[in-house]
């Protein structure tokens, strides 16, 4: 019986050690690649370069095409989700009647649910030319279609963190507020909002980690040429897009081409888990603050 | 506020609740503008898809002809690595939420056990695929077959399964595991007949949930290799395959409208089977709720 009991608790423990497993892995595996990869690419060269043509006769290994169609993606949806998901959080949890805050929840939930594919063909299909038909000079493939439909998808959790930091704001300051005959604009914005103002930052970085490592929607709408611009109406690729074009062709395994998947996977790795550290440092604040 | 008495502080107070009111007015619509962007989604999908649904729809294999093709070796290529990714991921994510809130000492290896499953949580879903390359494709020497897969989806989700379980065992009350003790039952014993019975619902919700979300994932399960086209539904965990999310992205990247049109066929389909399990957590859900009440 306690033999039994033993192993039980050992295989329990078995079960928990896996996901420190699964992060081993992960950066082992991005780490080999990533060696054999700058083994014959300067880390400057790949780092700094402006050029992007591994696929080329003549390559060439610099990221920044990349990492520039990344943040310009990423920038567009933040501009549509920061501001609609914070008015969001803000009516939500200082407006809205309970009732109506228990329909409208699920429903924001079901914009986060949705599969990334689906948003990818909303974005190439629908909003792209519903843009065209007033924007001059878009092209099909561009970042403004992909980036405001990840702002969508965004919106949801922007608005589900901030609103939780909202509610966590003592009730005696709102209404201190208020017996000092602050309307409830007032209220919200300037006491409810600083108040909660590390948690609202929390939700917003860890979005920016969500937009940077989204990778269908911009694989379908935004198209596949790494481009230094910040012309929203030009196609761009990001890096998960690349990942995505990489593994979808018949590049050898093995090869240096090959490699380089792993090696713009790393750099996204150190991105968004610098981010997910940040926000995840910024909420225990926040916790603390008021706790 | 300490402000003069007379016609301008009423003045001010009429502006200040306009301005109220306005902010208001401006909060929900942004509001209901999320909530109709997704509802043009929905539209959209339902307008452009509809009309190629039907029996043969499902019933068909992929064909270069757009009017001709189907999604059934998609279709099954989906349930069937769901399936297995459930197999792998539920008894890992359960018996990790079982270590962690029934046996989980406060010490220094849980500590780094919790803060390395949240941050897992939120690693990009393509990052795993890149995982799965390197690890279970070429390493295990899976190949690109269901197994490998599955493998990679259930490493994605278990994050959502161990999150979701601790939450249901942390609502079970003590004096329920108190009263096993004191019976003289063993500490697995308890576990087993006492608290994972009333945990079950919410195990459950957590768990549809999760699956939920793998379901609609294709980033990873391109970068490890399922294939674009294939014209067989997989017959064994060996075999190569590929997914509904998959062969709807195959058709939206081609130029004929034809095809898109079969894209959106192809995501009702989806939505549609994601539409059901969300239902099945929600009625989970509810019985949960009332339980606890009682």
């Amino acid at each position: 019986m306690r033999r039994f009991e033993f192993l039980i608790e050992w295989g329990l423990a078995g079960c928990a050690l896996l996901s420190i497993g699964t992060t081993v892995s992960i950066i082992a595996v991005l780490a080999i690649e990533t060696f054999a990869f700058l083994r014959e690419v300067p880390v400057a060269d790949f780092l700094f370069g402006t050029e992007w043509t591994p696929l080329f006769a003549n390559p060439s290994f610099g990221v920044l095409p990349l990492v520039a169609g990344t943040v310009l993606v990423s920038a567009i949806a933040m501009l549509v989700a920061l501001p609609m998901g914070l008015l969001s959080a803000v009516y939500l949890s200082e407006y809205a009647s309970p009732r109506l805050r228990r329909i409208v929840k699920p429903v924001l939930e079901i914009l986060a649910g949705v599969p990334t594919v689906v948003y990818g063909y909303f974005a190439l299909l629908f909003i792209t030319p519903f843009l065209q038909s007033f924007v001059p000079g878009m092209r099909t493939f561009n970042a403004l279609g992909p980036g405001i439909v990840m702002g969508i998808m965004i919106l949801p959790l922007v608005s589900s963190l901030s609103e939780d930091a909202m509610q966590s704001v003592p009730q005696g300051l709102r209404e201190g507020s208020y017996a000092l005959g602050a309307t409830r604009m007032q209220t919200s914005l300037r006491v409810v909002v600083p108040g909660a103002f590390s948690g609202i930052t929390a939700a917003f970085i860890l979005a920016v980690s969500r937009a940077v490592g989204e990778t269908m929607i911009v694989a379908i709408a935004a198209g596949q040429q790494p481009n230094l611009t910040a012309n929203p109406l030009e196609p761009i690729e990001t890096m998960t897009a690349y990942i995505v074009q990489i593994s979808l062709g018949d590049t050898p395994q093995g090869t240096l081409e090959y490699r380089t998947i792993f090696a713009v996977g790393t750099l996204l790795f150190i991105g968004t888990f610098g981010l997910n550290l940040a926000s995840a440092w910024l909420r225990e604040r926040y916790r603390e603050e008021y706790a | 506020m300490s402000e003069p008495a007379g016609s301008a502080t009423s003045s001010h107070t009429a502006w200040r609740r306009r301005a109220d009111v306005a902010f208001q007015a401006l909060a929900l619509l942004i509001l209901l503008l999320a909530l109709a962007a997704l509802g043009a989604l929905i539209w959209d999908v339902l307008a452009d898809g509809t009309g190629r649904l039907s029996w043969d729809f499902l019933t068909s294999f992929s064909s270069r002809r757009a009017e001709r093709a189907g999604i059934w070796h998609a279709l099954t290529g989906s349930i069937f690595v769901i399936a297995l990714t459930a197999a792998i991921a539920v008894p890992i994510g359960i018996g990790t939420a079982i270590h962690l809130e029934e046996y989980g000492s406060r010490n220094l290896v849980s500590r780094i056990i919790e803060i390395n499953i949240t941050n897992l949580a939120s690693v990009p879903s393509i990052i795993y695929g890149l995982l799965g390359l390197g690890l279970f494709v070429r390493t295990l020497g899976m190949g690109r077959s269901v197994l490998a897969g599955a493998s990679t989806l259930a490493l994605l989700v278990l994050p959502v399964v161990i999150l979701s379980t601790r939450e249901a065992l942390r609502a079970v009350p003590g004096s329920l595991r108190e009263g096993s003790y004191a019976l003289g039952a063993t500490k697995w014993q308890t576990i087993w007949h006492q608290v994972l019975p009333v945990a079950l619902p919410g195990i459950l919700t957590g768990f549809i949930l999760a699956l939920s979300r793998a379901i609609g994932e294709t980033a990873p399960l391109i970068t490890i290799g399922a294939v674009t086209f294939v014209s067989f539904a997989p017959d064994s965990i060996w075999s190569p395959f590929t997914v509904l999310p998959i062969q709807v992205f195959d058709w939206v990247r081609r130029p004929q409208p034809e095809f898109h049109d079969n894209a959106a066929a192809g995501i009702v389909v989806l939505l549609g089977l994601l539409l059901s399990m969300n239902a099945a957590a929600i009625w989970l859900r509810d019985r949960f709720q009332t339980r606890g009440l009682r």
